[in-house]
């Protein structure tokens, strides 16, 4: 490590969740150094999570969802500022004005991006946007407020499918379009894929899965409507695209580090690799853009778009970039997120997609209310509770300790037929409209959930 | 000594002033086997694995021997508190409907104005008074006339409330070797006449609701229908019972406690904004329920390197959890500024204390209130005279008095 630990110059870019959070654990940990943090975004660092929710219902304005502050952190704040380039020999970040900040050590926490519609007239089209920043879902919020006859959603992970249950809740009409067989397959599998399915029609989604968008049309630059790849059509004067993230790496191009659309690889530690592997000991990576090895899952890189991940991992981050050797801290959290969707409150503890099977230990479907365990070889690797969030905490002891798959029966389980695992039935990221919100970024890119099938022994 | 006489040793009187040093002893053996046949565990990690495995009934139905400790009320069935999912999950829903989120948000944010005043009167009431006793004068009917409020119990009926409350608390206790039959029997006949006391009163509020929890229970029902009468009478005794005779537990022990660390108390009346957390701390250095004995294994179950047989007595004693060094560092020390402080003061799990946020609000108030309404204070008795039960656990008295120059 270069430097006096708890001195010198830490550059942080980004500054969102896992920005803030780090900067304040190193302040925390007793860094009196300078303290400087970019981000590409004016606002100050914000919570995402109501931006599908309460923003859009209008019981949260998108400018009042400012981060609680833990404590001062001191810093300079760069904020509407892009980070644009990074000279790792010379220990420089390259802003977009071109000024370039010096760093001893420097912690990459940029995040993601939504991603685009992929025809930018289509795109640019009035009444088209993605949903990602506070802007974002204050313009989704006021195109909703004047009460459009219809609104297209176009794929159904968490974000879109949260976005068509504030529609509904507003009494709008929805349709929701997605390439894969079911809203959430990808991050939860079949199983629940189908709960949420049902659960979307049952609240009067218009829901068209196996489809794609081939088309948006749009009448004198307003969107007026999509044609699909079965041939209909829709109308509607809203289409929000919520086809899920990209990483924003672009930047860190030439900078020489293991990045990519996939993220920046780190070790378990935080430590970014470099494109030959080598860890570097000075740039340490936090949050959704990081790729980071899971010593439960196989120590497959894991890149999570978690709230609770990006908030542990600055802190893991920040800690080893005030820390040396022997007391730095590996980064173990089991991954965990929550939406909440047509009256359903949904927890997940583990890597769903990190399965081979799942069975519903508590509850059923038809109740609305259940706890899905998921098993990859044997063994407890997930779980997921739809309205019985209180019983995660067993599960997620059982993931932490390698339990055998599946668990034996409870007294919450109710008298019943034995447990029957069935297939997860989690598809090929590909399939998706969306991206996975949980990538295994396994050896080839674009198999990555087949490489886990074929890894045995 | 032995531990198969630990839970002997703290169920003895002679101990409820300090029962802490027997909990180290507890927490050293992890589990505890005893003489009855029953399991104690007293360490935190292994506590919360338990509260949370669902292996771990609540019902003790489930008991090799139903009529061991804590005997099942066979008159009436269970409430939800000594029922497993999903038939506590419907009653407890139900329940919650009319208390909390997600379909009354406001309710319990709503009395702080009521909470207040009632505290504030209280407090009026000692500034005459050159010795106080916090239980009787202040304790007890600040939480008494805020769930009788809240669930629209005429506050005339308080007396008869109080009495058929002690005689069911009463029956908790555990005296090991004495026979409990007559205050078993006691405590059936008690709660027998509290469920058909609140039934009637709920039942002359159907179509005549006035604002409270028993009005929107027979007339608010979700989609999932309503608790059928029976439900309702045995639900509301809990509610009733549970809602206010461990926050009279809470608010003495904090008071006994800031009485015992001035500089806690001293900090407190400068920065009120700090009472929050010192609930929270009070919550795990003097919790209001001791230990939780109503659980029993459905299958053997492994921990911490013992089997707990299937169908036997398993008591998980909280209070010693929340002073377990391996999860709080100077667990002996009461820091109302302590960080990272998930106590079990409330339990955990699917049974984790259905009216916290009611018991949170009333005791920050009531200290706050306590400390800003009157000047200073000393104790006049310490360890003051401790009710008889090592479940609910707090002193039966608390004399106070006021510092001379004051």
């Amino acid at each position: 490590m270069s430097g006096e630990p708890r001195g010198g110059r830490i550059v942080v870019v980004g500054a969102s969740l896992a920005g803030l959070r780090a900067a304040e654990t190193l302040r925390e940990k007793g860094f009196a150094g300078e303290l400087t943090i970019v981000g590409d975004e004016a606002l100050p660092p914000y919570d995402r999570p109501p931006l599908s929710k309460q923003v859009l219902l209008g019981r949260v304005r998108a400018r009042d969802v400012g981060l609680p502050r833990r404590r001062a952190v001191d810093a300079r704040w760069r904020l509407g500022t892009p980070a644009a380039g990074l000279d790792t020999a010379g220990k420089r970040v390259l802003l977009a004005g071109g000024e370039k900040l010096p760093y001893d050590r420097l912690l990459i926490a940029t995040g993601t991006r939504a991603r685009p519609w992929p025809n930018p007239g289509e795109a640019a089209l009035d009444g088209v946007l993605t949903l990602r920043t506070a802007d974002d879902a204050s313009r989704l919020a006021g195109l909703l407020d004047a009460g459009p006859r219809r609104v297209l959603v176009i794929g159904a992970g968490f974000t879109g499918s949260e976005i068509a249950s504030a529609c509904r809740e507003r009494g709008l009409e929805v349709t929701v379009a997605e390439r894969g067989p079911a809203p959430l397959v990808g991050a939860l599998g079949g199983t629940l894929g189908a709960l949420a399915a049902a659960q979307q029609r049952a609240h009067g989604v218009d829901l068209r899965c196996g489809v794609t968008v081939t088309s948006l049309r749009g009448d004198g630059g307003r969107f007026a409507g999509a044609e699909l790849s079965d041939g209909s059509r829709v109308d509607a004067e809203v289409a929000v695209v919520a086809l899920g993230a990209v990483r924003n790496t672009e930047w860190l191009a030439g900078s020489g580090l293991a990045a990519g659309p996939r993220g920046v690889a780190c070790d378990a530690g935080c430590r970014a690799f470099d494109m030959y592997g080598i860890v570097t000991d000075d740039i340490f990576v936090a949050g959704d853009v990081a790729r980071f090895p899971h010593p439960l899952f196989e120590y497959q890189m894991l890149s999570l778009e978690h709230w609770g991940n990006a908030v542990a991992q600055a802190e893991v981050a920040a800690h080893n970039m005030v820390s040396a050797g022997p007391d730095r801290r590996p980064h173990l959290a089991v991954p965990a997120f929550w939406s909440s969707q047509f009256g359903l409150n949904i927890k997940s503890v583990g890597v769903p997609t990190f399965s081979d099977q799942v069975v519903i230990v508590q509850g059923s479907p038809q109740e609305r209310r259940l706890v899905a365990v998921y098993g990859y070889r044997g063994r407890v690797t997930a779980a997921v509770s739809v309205n019985r969030a209180k019983w995660l905490e067993h599960y997620q002891s059982l993931i932490e300790s390698g339990a055998p798959f599946p668990p034996g029966p409870g007294a919450a389980d109710g008298p019943g037929p034995p447990l029957s695992p069935v297939p997860s039935a989690v598809p090929d990221p590909a399939v998706l409209s969306h991206g996975p919100s949980v990538a295994l970024t396994g050896h080839l890119p674009d198999r990555r959930l087949a490489v886990v099938h074929h890894q045995d022994g | 000594m032995a531990q198969d006489t630990l839970f002997r040793r703290i169920t003895d009187y002679a101990h409820r002033a300090d029962p802490y040093p027997l909990y180290a002893e507890l927490r050293r053996a992890k589990v505890a086997r005893q003489e009855d046949g029953s399991y104690l565990v007293g360490a935190y990690h292994e506590i919360t694995a338990l509260l949370h495995d669902p292996r771990i009934s609540s019902d003790t139905r489930e008991r090799t021997d139903p009529e061991g400790p804590f005997p099942q009320d066979s008159s009436l069935p269970p409430s939800f508190i000594g029922l497993d999912d999903p038939e506590h999950d419907r009653l407890r829903r139900l329940a919650m409907r009319p208390f909390g989120p997600p379909h009354t948000p406001g309710r319990v944010d709503a009395l702080h104005g009521d909470i207040t005043a009632i505290a504030r009167e209280l407090v009026a009431g000692l500034r005459h008074k050159d010795r106080i006793d916090l239980v009787d004068d202040f304790a007890y009917p600040l939480p008494v006339t805020v769930i009788c409020r809240l669930l629209g119990v005429p506050h005339e009926d308080v007396p008869r409330i109080h009495a058929w409350t002690t005689t069911v608390i009463t029956s908790l206790d555990i005296s090991p070797g004495e026979d409990p039959a007559r205050r078993r029997e006691a405590a059936l006949a008690a709660r027998a006449e509290m469920a058909h006391y609140l039934g009637e009163l709920a039942g002359k509020r159907r179509g005549h609701p006035t604002g409270d929890m028993l009005s929107a229970l027979v007339n608010d029902p979700g989609p999932e229908g309503a608790l059928t009468p029976l439900e309702l009478m045995i639900s509301s005794v809990l509610l009733l019972i549970a809602g206010h005779e461990t926050t009279v537990n809470l608010i003495t022990n904090g008071m006994l406690t800031l009485l015992r660390h001035p500089e806690a108390l001293a900090l407190l009346r400068d920065r009120p904004e700090l009472m929050p957390a010192a609930v929270e701390e009070l919550l795990r250095y003097e919790p209001p329920v001791h230990m939780l004995p109503q659980r029993t294994p459905l299958v053997d179950i492994e921990i911490a390197g013992a089997v707990i047989p299937r169908g036997v007595p398993l008591i998980l004693v909280l209070a010693s959890g929340n002073r377990d060094p391996l999860r709080f560092e100077d667990p002996d020390r009461f820091d109302p500024e302590r960080p990272d402080n998930r106590h079990l003061g409330f339990g955990s799990g699917i049974h984790s204390c259905f009216g916290a946020p009611l018991a949170r609000i009333e005791t920050q108030i009531a200290l706050t209130e306590l400390l800003h309404g009157l000047g200073p204070l000393r104790l006049a008795e310490d360890p003051p005279p401790y009710r008889s039960s090592p479940v609910l656990r707090g002193p039966r008295h608390l004399l106070i008095e006021r510092v001379d120059g004051g």
